[in-house]
């Protein structure tokens, strides 16, 4: 196919997430807690919810990565979600309904859902 | 289907796939079906990252983890561990020391951080094997630019406010040299892209291609549009297997896109790139050797002017430049000159490629600002001499440029400095010395190399360098007498005056430099018949220190010719009479006993 130059532009857009995930940036950033207490209590379904959440809403700028246990074991499964600029919002005892709704008002909308969070505030890696 | 949320970035550079990066990538590959992660992670072999001494090397995005030394056996760990349970494996990173912690991210690590990638802005970080990656990455956006939004005026305007100038090594500025191939009356006119890189242990052109080969033929096309030619060549050395086989599918690629091609994005503008492969000749470097060797003629130098601007392949305008200089291109197009001007110094914008070779913690290739100091390079980003040894040297410019010693660490990367130290910027070579090289035996060894390589047709190179490479070896050998020194200054300074070409312009400049920087050597050798870097075998001798040998036998059993008399637990003898001087029982001995004077 001989591109035109605003095929160019369509490229890009179809591999945002790539673009996003390669550079380090995105609007947003998802971090599902992956330790073994968090894989137990269900965490590898929570981050298939963010996963599918998405991708059907296109969200091509969102990160979704995944860490260790966040040391609250029995309030698994967590996330922790950054949006640019803000500070990170820790949500606790996730279930993919909670995830749907989470992900369309806090990561698409910029609204924290404060009955889902735990605190504000992310732990640091020294 | 969701996307992927990690990329595995598997570095697939000729040095990470000679330490076996592809098992690596397949085992990855692997352990992420049986952990069943091959949909949520992707596994992506790029170009070479630089850091080649701690390859393989694995990449993890988007955190940027850094990953190195890793073999097969490693990888069950890593997956299960960073891929399933998101705990990056401390004991696979990079560390500084033996006991300090390790550093996860790549930008943490001092060898990355002073480092400011413009011509490599996306090594390691794209397939280059994948056209959508690089414009993802905002790939051919400085094509668009300069197709429909430019006349070939402006281009040449904005790359001559850039101040790029020519990376193969003599600095030309590349704008004013455009501009004269496009000031020259004609129809059909030509670029060529150059890389021959021929400078032993220089990689910085393979580097290039094969982490990113689009940029080169983005750059290319740019600069064909800019002095109105339709045809390119891009001659590049039949010893680079991976950056051939990569370059071949860019083009394929490019052109399914139409970016090569007629009607380039619809403008109207017609460019095609044809590939020749050098046969391995150094002087096919030079831009009129490597003309006439593309033309099917030997190559040889011609006699400049005319410039290959004015009459180059076949006597029509001709504009060459090397494949650094056109990769910096596309960015300068898509970010602007001034952009690409705030980098760098007065006289020189923007960066340079270095391939740090010798003797050096992190082997590697590395783009720096120019203006930083050869000390930062070689201690901050290339980590210092190993084996707690001293410094002697830095070699830039290969066998053209010159030995810089300890007392010029500070002097800032730019052409003017480096000429005016007796060196040259150079390609991009750059190789250090420590305390235990011998700098008349380094001398020898390049002119060894340039009068090899010399073409013949000139006799100041063709008899000049060997009458050189003769008082080299007769220093080295014992055989040095006074006057030598003199007579190689002479000699030396006729040729760079009288040669043909580049190659011989420079040739005596290793001789020039290490007997301006390194006199003393030269004197201890032809006066003393010692070489302090206890290097020249007929002028060393080994021998054993009485208190210091326990009587192991380890050279006793080692020594090749069997030259070393000893009992266990007694005195060690070296018999001098049969001794070949191979180091052997240096490197066996664990008591330091073994000697040299």
């Amino acid at each position: 196919m001989k591109l035109k130059p605003e095929d160019l532009d369509k490229i890009r857009q179809r591999m945002k997430s790539t673009s996003s995930l390669r550079e380090g940036a995105g609007k947003a950033r998802v971090n599902v807690h992956l330790g073994t207490c968090g894989i137990a209590s269900g965490a590898r379904e929570i981050l298939k919810a963010f996963l599918d959440a998405k991708a059907e809403a296109g969200a091509q700028d969102v990160l979704i990565t995944t860490s260790g246990c966040a040391g609250l074991c029995n309030k698994e499964p967590m996330a922790t979600i950054e949006l640019a600029g803000e500070a990170p919002v820790k949500y606790i005892e996730l279930t993919p309904e909670k995830v749907r709704r989470i992900f369309k008002e806090h990561v698409l909308g910029g609204r924290a859902v404060a009955e889902y969070a735990l605190a504000l505030g992310s732990e640091r890696i020294s | 289907m969701s996307e992927f949320r990690m990329s595995l970035l598997v570095c697939a550079g000729t040095g990470c796939v000679s330490n076996n990066s592809f098992s690596v990538k397949a085992a990855l590959e692997k352990e992420l079906a049986r952990q069943n992660l091959q949909e949520e992670i992707q596994v992506v072999t790029t170009g070479c990252n630089g850091f080649c001494a701690n390859g393989p090397i694995v990449v993890v995005k988007p955190d940027d983890i850094f990953y190195q030394f890793l073999k097969a056996e490693d990888i069950p760990r890593l997956v299960e561990e960073h891929c399933l349970k998101g705990r990056p494996v401390p004991e696979l990173m990079y560390s500084p020391a033996k006991d300090a912690p390790p550093i996860p991210k790549m930008s943490d690590i001092p060898f990355f951080g002073k480092q400011r990638l413009i011509a490599l802005a996306n090594r390691g970080l794209i397939d280059p094997e994948n056209i959508d990656e690089y414009i993802a990455l905002g790939g051919y956006q400085g094509l668009r630019k300069a197709l429909l939004a430019m006349s070939p005026e402006g281009i040449i305007a904005e790359i001559k406010a850039s101040g790029l100038r020519g990376r193969g090594g003599a600095g030309f500025p590349t704008g004013r040299k455009w501009e004269l191939a496009r000031a020259v009356a004609g129809e059909e006119k030509y670029v060529i892209c150059n890389g021959d890189e021929g400078d032993p242990g220089a990689f910085m052109d393979r580097s290039i291609v094969e982490s990113d080969p689009h940029c080169v033929l983005e750059g290319m096309t740019i600069g064909a549009r800019a002095i109105g030619a339709s045809q390119g060549f891009l001659y590049i050395r039949a010893e680079y297997p991976l950056a051939l086989e990569r370059l071949t599918q860019a083009m394929e690629q490019a052109r399914s896109y139409g970016l090569l091609g007629e009607d380039i994005l619809g403008s109207g503008f017609d460019f095609d790139i044809t590939v020749s492969k050098g046969a391995g000749a150094f002087v096919c470097g030079e831009e009129t050797s490597l003309i006439g060797s593309l033309e099917g003629l030997l190559p040889e130098p011609r006699v400049r002017p005319p410039y290959p601007a004015q009459s180059g392949y076949r006597g029509k305008p001709t504009n060459i430049n090397n494949v650094e200089t056109w990769a910096n291109v596309p960015h300068i197009i898509n970010k602007g000159a001034a952009w690409f001007a705030s980098v760098g110094t007065e006289s020189c914008k923007g960066t340079k490629v270095f391939s740090l070779v010798g003797k050096i913690r992190n082997t590697g290739l590395v783009e720096v600002p120019m203006g930083i100091s050869l000390r930062e390079i070689v201690f901050d980003i290339g980590g210092g001499i190993p084996n707690g040894k001293k410094f002697k040297a830095v070699q830039t410019g290969g066998p053209s440029g010159g030995c810089l010693p300890e007392s010029l660490l500070d002097l800032p990367v730019d052409y003017e400095s480096l000429t005016k130290a007796g060196s040259i910027m150079g390609s991009g070579g750059m190789i250090v010395m420590d305390e235990e090289t011998c700098m008349v035996e380094v001398a020898r060894y390049f002119v060894g190399f340039t009068q090899e390589e010399s073409c013949g047709k000139c006799p100041p190179c063709r008899e000049g360098t060997w009458h050189m490479l003769k008082i080299l070896e007769g220093i080295t050998e014992g055989r040095g007498r006074e006057g030598d020194i003199e007579l190689l200054e002479k000699l030396a300074l006729r040729i760079k005056d009288t040669a043909l070409c580049g190659l011989g312009n420079t040739a005596p400049n290793p001789v020039l430099t290490t007997i301006r920087h390194f006199r003393h050597e030269y004197e201890a050798h032809i006066r003393e018949k010692r070489c302090p870097g206890g290097v020249c075998k007929s002028l060393i001798r080994y021998f054993i220190l009485e208190d210091k040998c326990t009587g192991c036998q380890a050279c006793f059993k080692n020594c090749p010719v069997n030259c070393i008399a000893g009992e266990r637990k007694k005195l060690h003898v070296i018999d001098q009479d049969r001794c070949i001087k191979c180091g052997m029982c240096k490197s066996v001995c664990r008591f330091d006993a073994v000697r040299i004077e």
